[in-house]
């Protein structure tokens, strides 16, 4: 077994411009200071001018690849339905899946081409059961006054499955990351993420 | 102190630490932010070169000088600071020198695909190698130590999952370098490249990779063996040797931190070591090829594992478990089938100077040269308005050389795309070819007043060093003017028919011409206001008058999509659905409201 099991397989996507970078480097920042080895890998240039991103994110005990293996992945945050979707297969059957409820419609779709998958919440669901959370982060964030922070909603979401970490180190890590005048926006955000889960 | 550092970020670092005074750099990704990070050090002097080559012999000069210094690229940027890197191969340098190449196995961002560990062999010159972000830091402070002990230029070979990727890195203090400044002309024999010294420098070279891979035997703390279970036994470099730890951690490992010249001593023992070796590398066979030429049986190498693309744990599961556990690969259980699913190309961002200026081109039928640049999405439909693509500058040429042979036939059908920053790079030389030789061709320069794909960093166009200091700025009117191009205009890109015009009129003219396009910075250049020149928030499809045409989704705006819904605009005509734009995404350019042929598309409110 890959990693003797003591390094956990994180694996973000989303839309260039959804803020996937920066609630990666908010786990980043969470985990080294919780005392684990971490690595993240993301892909930058051509590819942020709206296609498809992900990022890779791991922490254990100690971290060899920066890149997760398909089929290890243990949490898939995902920032937009359709590329949750493309990334389904990676994760492992008692993975857990947490989404946010959004559609940013690729070219085909917006040209009328192709249409976009319908039923992916109801596929996730079936295939993980109760270990999918799927979550309006846009609506909450537009009632903060700035839909930009659904990213930390999600990372709020994301945080309740690591109880020994508490929530003043995710605090401190986002503080830590985002400039004063964004503080109090992203803290709401990351609670009313908390709430979801 | 432990921080989190992306690759690139801790090589910045580690220069710092090394006592680096000088550092240059073209931006490409995957290499880009280490220059941007360098220039946060008030320590060091760094610039934003013209381009590669320049960035190497402005960091040669100061090496000369007796300071520390750094010249930064990606792959492709090697290529074109080849000439003077072979030749900095034989005059050695005073200061340190390092030159970081990134290269980008799959293309995520990149034209082509090079490994560019063939650069360390051809040019004679030892290469290090690193895998995380603390050896990013650790390597580019011992290269600098290589450097001028073995008095050589270096190369650090990151990729882009080396130079993008974040792991913790120790930090350290700086240290300055013991090497006195300073330029004595008793230096002439050892600086000069002339045939009577760069002979006798020629043997002083050889001599020096002999040295050097002693070096790595016997005192390179970063070549390292680790015997595990006997029986296979893995030669590995950088990210490679990372996946391969992670899928197959019990085996033994051969970790090389220098690529070249190799620790034969080391690889000798570990042959002797283990039974079987498996040489995992990505892209080219080097290692392998290198370590079969010393004689040796290499068991398992690129005849399982591919040489094209980039390698993750996945593929090297995939490669080797049946070789190594003896079981076949089961991949995971598909549950949606990628290639059901639509994909998600990047597009130029809604409000883009380059949207109208393509559709323009589309318009009036031309086959474009493009260049380096977000400009080249201009080639995904349904825009589809780009025909050529190589590489920095190559449009300029490339349009001019297709009209000696289409001679007058050609006149009014072809046209040469590039921006600002790829101008400066490397598209003036072919402009002046262009002139010179009486060539017809119309240049078109997108000036968005930014290096824009990699990331907003300033050129010599800009008016901005990279430390954001005011500085002097080309005139690209007067550059092509003294070049002898006696008919240039500026065009406002927005204004599609006034720059349908324009173009039009040059292309059909016997001589060569430049269209510079003016008030059309990039969207993400906050300094220059681009949304300011906006009259409107945003615009509205009027579903009252649209006919379902399809005409504004033929500029591929990522603002515009197609409703389908079958009905009546208010005068009667029926129509198959309607265009739809979406308001957190329209930033109210006003290029579709020049498509709409049907004024279907108003002004609207946030």
């Amino acid at each position: 077994m890959t990693d003797n099991g003591t390094v956990t397989n994180i694996f973000l996507s989303g839309v260039g411009g959804q803020g996937t970078i920066l609630a990666s480097n908010i786990l980043a920042e969470v985990f080294l200071n919780a005392g684990y080895d971490v690595k993240k890998a993301e892909v930058h240039g051509m590819a942020q001018r709206g296609g498809d991103v992900t990022t890779h994110f791991r922490f254990g005990k100690k971290v060899y690849s920066p890149l997760i293996e398909s089929g290890n992945v243990d949490f898939l945050l995902s920032f937009e339905l359709l590329e949750a979707a493309r990334y389904i297969n990676w994760v492992k059957p008692e993975g857990k899946i947490i989404i946010n409820r959004q559609a940013i419609l690729p070219p085909a779709v917006s040209l009328g081409q192709t249409g976009y998958p319908g039923d992916i919440e109801e596929i996730f669901k079936k295939r993980f059961k109760d270990n999918v959370w799927i979550i309006n982060g846009q609506e909450l964030a537009r009632k903060l006054g700035n839909i930009q922070a659904a990213n930390v909603v999600l990372v709020g979401a994301f945080s309740r499955f690591f109880p020994t970490i508490g929530e003043d180190q995710w605090i401190d890590a986002i503080k830590a990351l985002l400039p004063i005048k964004l503080h109090e926006l992203n803290e709401k955000a990351f609670y009313e993420g908390r709430k979801t889960v | 102190m432990k921080k989190i550092m992306q690759g690139n970020e801790a090589i910045a670092r580690g220069a710092w630490e090394a006592g680096v005074v000088v550092g240059c750099a073209y931006p490409g990704t995957p290499s880009s932010e280490i220059m941007a990070e360098l220039s946060g050090y008030r320590e060091i002097y760094t610039e934003w070169s013209p381009n590669e080559k320049i960035a190497i012999e402005v960091a040669h000069g100061a090496s000369l000088a007796g300071g520390r210094a750094i010249a930064c690229m990606k792959h492709v940027g090697l290529n074109v600071a080849a000439d003077p890197f072979m030749t900095i191969s034989y005059t050695g340098v005073k200061g340190g020198l390092v030159v970081v190449v990134a290269d980008d196995p799959s293309q995520h961002s990149s034209q082509n695909e090079q490994d560019s560990r063939n650069w360390t062999r051809f040019g004679k010159v030892p290469m290090l190698e690193p895998g995380d972000s603390e050896e990013c830091k650790e390597f580019t402070k011992i290269a600098f130590d290589i450097s001028e002990r073995f008095d050589t230029p270096v190369l650090l070979r990151t990729e882009t999952r080396v130079s993008h990727c974040d792991s913790p890195v120790e930090l350290g203090e700086r240290k300055e370098s013991d090497i006195k400044r300073g330029l004595d002309q008793k230096d002439t024999p050892r600086y000069v490249m002339v045939p009577m010294y760069s002979r006798i420098k020629r043997v002083a070279v050889e001599k020096r990779t002999d040295e050097l891979a002693a070096y790595a035997d016997t005192e390179f703390p970063y070549n390292v063996m680790e015997i595990n279970d006997p029986s296979i036994g893995f030669i590995s470099s950088g990210v490679s040797y990372l996946y391969t730890k992670d899928v197959f951690p019990g085996c033994s490992f051969l970790k090389l931190g220098m690529v070249w010249p190799l620790p034969k001593k080391m690889i000798a023992e570990f042959f002797k070591k283990v039974k079987k070796v498996i040489v995992v590398e990505e892209l080219d066979p080097f290692f392998e090829t290198e370590i079969r030429a010393m004689g040796y049986k290499v068991w398992h190498g690129k005849d399982l594992i591919p040489s094209i693309g980039e390698l993750t744990p996945t593929i090297v599961r995939q490669s080797l478990m049946k070789a190594v556990e003896g079981k076949a690969y089961k991949p995971p259980k598909v549950f949606i089938k990628q290639e059901d699913l639509p994909r998600r190309p990047p597009n130029l961002c809604a409000g883009c100077s380059h949207r109208p200026l393509f559709y323009a081109l589309k318009k009036l039928g031309l086959y474009v040269f493009g260049d380096i640049g977000c400009y080249a999405l201009a080639v995904a439909p349904p825009l589809s308005a780009l025909h050529a693509s190589t590489c920095m500058g190559a449009s300029v040429g490339g349009a001019y050389g297709a009209g000696k042979v289409l001679g007058k036939d050609g006149l009014g059908k072809i046209c040469a795309v590039l921006g600002d920053s790829t101008f400066l790079h490397s598209g003036i030389g072919p402009l002046m070819d262009t002139v010179y030789n009486k060539g017809y061709s119309t240049t078109i320069i997108l000036d968005n007043r930014i290096t824009a794909m990699t990331g907003q960093q300033e050129t010599a166009g800009t008016g901005y060093t990279i430390k954001g200091e005011p500085t002097s700025m080309v005139d690209y009117e007067e550059i092509a003017k003294a070049l002898g191009v006696k008919h240039v205009r500026k065009v406002d890109p927005y204004n599609i028919e006034e720059t349908m015009n324009a173009i039009r009129e040059e292309v059909n003219r016997d001589d060569a011409s430049v269209v510079i396009t003016v008030n059309s910075p990039c969207m993400l250049l906050r300094r220059a206001n681009p949304l300011g020149r906006f009259e409107h928030p945003l615009y509205v499809i009027d579903t009252d008058t649209c006919r379902g045409c399809k005409a504004c989704l033929e500029i591929n705006c990522p603002a515009i999509s197609w409703r389908e819904e079958e009905g009546t605009t208010k005068d009667n005509h029926k129509r198959k659905g309607t265009a739809f734009i979406n308001k957190d995404q329209c930033v109210g350019c006003r290029v579709c409201v020049q498509v709409c042929k049907f004024d279907a598309i108003v002004p609207g409110t946030k």
